[in-house]
């Protein structure tokens, strides 16, 4: 079927490419004009920021909720009567909701407020995984994963006699669904995989994942630290039973996370840490929690923090994933073909379906030295391992140099990226 | 900041082209240096007769500042006595690390001065100072590996 042509509007010509811009379309520099620190300069030249895998930067709207907080409202929650304290709890609560409903979450109480993925996780492997795993059991995760997906199932193993399986990844840096499937045996008893690579970009399919993993009656747990901030998350539609994330790469603070966990999961699974907030009624022979998602909350929380993520969640509706989906695709496709032109350098994760993140290596030269004269060339980005050694393994390097993209980048932050690394081969020549 | 403070030419001569990057079949000592932060591993070997270093290589792989270093140190210490190489790394160390010292004891360093500009660069003092402290263990005859964290 031939796509149809919109009507014509009567009486108007439209010359193709002189169309008004929408009001709401994508406008990158009104975008950066939101990022106060993008203005700054580092030695002199203007900040090329292409490290947002590692934090992003955050919006004036997430500052200015923060100073808010303290300078008109700070309270602790669900303890006071007085008047802060109230509207504390209802700032905090309400963003509760918020997360709920970027998630597609179905109830409020299946999320769960952590100091961000790493605690998410270990949260899971923890609480669920001492009730639930055993001698001979198995943990099924991927070659793609960050060292926060790896560590805390090799620590609930190591206690409960469990073992770690790990599903191997293609010279693209791809898993491949059959060999997924392959992974899953009699035996597994959860699955833990990434949503997105923090050291290559590979998008997995977590939704074929989780139907393969529950069509064997195995729960899922998806870190989805770096896909949040790229592509619609939706845990109804995904299935999964638990999702992880962290604020501080959704333009959001550090120090504040999230645990979804579908409610019959969660209220099946002992609590985490035990301390103030998280009970219903202490006495010294027996102690009763509190209901969810209180149970998995002990200690007074990072207040400020959700509800920076609340403004960073704002933010982000504001403009749509949809539409940062869509900018950042177009500047990772020209980023990848100037950045693979360039002679001597070597992409790694090549996967057809990947998201904002560029891993390469440079012929003759460490990719620590690339970042420190990039860096002297204002131009931001992460070498080293990226907290993902068995990646870096798989491909039989140390380290690769890693830029990454967000919503606020252009395509002069590729050419000035491009003109750097010209700048290292000028001096390792 | 310019990166030809950091990247002198000699640095990156050493870097492309190490000296003494070989193992030693009869050497009297030898020792592993790991970077946690970068990965970058190197093993160092050390030949001693009497008091005297005859010999030091190293085999491995890293940036060029820490390849550079281990090539530039490797020259710098042959026909060292002990405690004269044990000076010579304590001075490059100082020089590294933002405290110079004084300008005869920078002269010492012959080619090592070229590191001066490090000291600059926090996130990279560690690359200079890998094969440093890996030296230093052989010549003090310690196994165990060192790391730089």
């Amino acid at each position: 079927m031939t796509p149809r042509k919109p009507p014509a509007v009567p009486g108007r010509k439209v010359r193709p490419g002189t169309e008004e811009p929408r009001p709401d379309a994508f406008d990158v520099e009104r975008v950066r004009a939101e990022f106060p620190v993008l203005g700054r300069t580092v030695y002199g030249k203007p900040l090329v920021y292409l490290d947002s895998a590692a934090t992003a930067q955050k919006p004036r709207a997430v500052i200015d909720a923060l100073a808010r907080f303290y300078l008109e409202d700070n309270a602790n929650i669900h303890r006071g009567v007085h008047y802060l304290s109230e509207r504390a709890t209802t700032a905090y609560e309400g963003c509760r909701d918020q997360v709920r409903a970027f998630l597609g979450a179905r109830e409020t109480c299946e999320i769960v407020f952590t100091h961000g993925t790493t605690e998410s996780i270990n949260l899971v492997a923890s609480a669920w995984g001492r009730q639930n795993l055993g001698p001979g059991d198995e943990v099924l995760i991927t070659g793609l994963e960050h060292h926060s997906n790896i560590v805390p199932w090799q620590l609930v193993c190591e206690a409960t006699g469990a073992t770690l399986k790990v599903v191997p990844i293609t010279d693209a840096g791809e898993v491949r669904l059959k060999d997924f499937e392959q992974g899953l045996t009699a035996r597994t008893r959860l699955v833990a995989v990434s949503h997105m690579s923090n050291a290559l970009g590979t998008i997995n399919p977590v939704r074929e994942m989780t139907a393969l993993a529950h069509a064997r009656g195995v729960p899922i747990l998806v870190d989805g630290a770096q896909a949040v901030a790229h592509l619609p998350v939706d845990v109804a539609a995904l299935g999964c039973d638990f999702y992880a994330f962290s604020a501080h790469k959704i333009y959001g603070p550090t120090g504040i996370g999230v645990l979804y966990g579908r409610r019959d999961r969660l209220e099946a699974m002992s609590p985490y840490q035990g301390g103030g907030d998280m009970i219903e009624s202490v006495t010294f022979a027996r102690t009763t929690y509190a209901p969810l998602p209180g149970k998995f909350e002990a200690g007074t929380p990072n207040i400020s923090g959700a509800i920076g993520l609340g403004e960073a969640l704002r933010f982000v509706a504001r403009i749509g994933l949809e539409a940062i989906a869509r900018h950042e695709a177009e500047l990772l496709e020209y980023a990848t073909r100037e950045v693979a032109a360039i002679d001597g350098v070597r992409l790694v994760g090549t996967a057809p379906h990947k998201a904002g993140i560029l891993s390469f290596v440079l012929a003759g030269v460490h990719p620590h030295d690339i970042g420190t004269i990039l860096d002297l060339e204002g131009v931001a980005i992460r070498v080293g391992h990226h907290c993902a050694q068995p990646i870096m393994d798989r491909f039989g390097l140390a380290a690769t140099a890693r830029a990454s993209f967000a919503v606020y980048n252009t395509r002069e932050d590729v050419d000035a990226l491009v003109r750097a690394i010209h700048k290292v081969k000028e001096v390792f020549k | 900041m310019d990166f030809e403070e950091l990247y002198q030419q000699v640095i990156i001569d050493h870097s492309k082209r190490p000296r003494n990057c070989r193992p030693m079949a009869d050497a009297s000592g030898q020792a592993e240096g790991y970077n946690p932060l970068c990965g970058d591993r190197i093993t160092c070997f050390i030949k001693c007769e009497d008091d005297v270093v005859v010999d030091m290589s190293f085999q491995g792989s890293g940036c060029a500042i820490s390849t550079a270093a281990a090539s530039l140190l490797s020259e710098a210490v042959k026909g060292k006595r002990r405690a004269e190489v044990q000076q010579l790394l304590r001075t490059f160390h100082a020089l590294v690390t933002g405290t110079p010292g004084t300008s005869a004891e920078i002269e010492s360093l012959g080619k090592l001065a070229a590191f001066r500009g490090v000291a600059e660069f926090p996130t990279r003092v560690k690359c200079a100072t890998l094969a440093l402290h890996t030296m230093q263990a052989a010549l003090e005859g310690r196994p165990e590996e060192i790391t730089t964290e």
